[in-house]
């Protein structure tokens, strides 16, 4: 299991494959491997969006994101996952997030991914400040409903 | 006892400080822990709080060098 909050862009199918060839545990009981991507939009909420700041509270986020993935091992049986999240200046089309999980079965890998990320949208302490068009900036206060 | 209070994101700017340092001689609720810190100040609806980095609720007592975090809604992923 591994967590990562960095400040630069990162290439997520570059992370998976690293952390297949050099982490990953349980390797010959594997047969399912989920991946969500979340990417930023140049839109939201009707208006044009040209980057966004991500801030978190360090700390609580590591801990908050362990916590995501312990209810999600009390739940399916997962092998092994990967969670990485950008924080600070982000502009659309790069990854926000990764969230990979590991199992022996689809099912498990496809609800886990799921769990795990609505989870994080609604406890793990970060939040989005939007630079728009206009070059006015807003808090995004709520998430999208999926 | 003393404890620290550190806010984020909107209502950082809303109260304009990141962080307060609290002195106090009786046991406080977190809604007591923001009323001292920030009398004058409308506590914005739907604020979230934690202590040692685990959300709780608004009558949770804090102690002596405790963290006590004041934050809006999470919108990360």
């Amino acid at each position: 299991m591994a967590i990562k909050i960095i400040d630069h862009a990162f290439d997520p199918y570059y992370e998976i494959q690293r952390y297949q060839n050099t982490q990953l545990d349980h390797l010959g009981a594997i047969g399912a491997t989920s991946l969500f991507i979340g990417t930023m939009r140049d839109f939201n909420q009707g208006s044009q969006v040209t980057g966004m700041s991500l801030e978190h509270y360090p700390g609580m986020t590591e801990k908050q994101l362990e916590l995501c993935i312990e209810k999600a091992k009390g739940l399916w049986p997962i092998l092994d996952s990967l969670i990485i999240h950008r924080v600070g200046t982000i502009t659309p089309n790069e990854v926000i997030v990764l969230i990979a999980v590991w199992s022996s079965h689809r099912g498990d890998a496809f609800d886990a991914t799921r769990y795990i990320m609505e989870a994080l949208k609604s406890t793990v302490p970060f939040w989005k400040k939007e630079c728009l068009e206009t070059d006015a900036e807003r808090w995004v206060t709520s998430n999208t409903s999926g | 006892m003393s404890i620290k209070v550190y806010y984020f994101a909107s209502l950082k700017e809303h109260v304009g400080s990141s962080e307060h340092e609290l002195d106090f001689t009786q046991s406080l609720t977190v809604n007591e822990v923001w009323l001292q810190a920030n009398a004058t100040l409308v506590l914005p609806k739907n604020t979230l709080a934690a202590i040692n980095m685990d959300y709780v609720d608004w009558d949770s007592l804090v102690s002596d060098g405790d963290v006590v975090a004041f934050f809006p809604p999470v919108t990360g992923g």
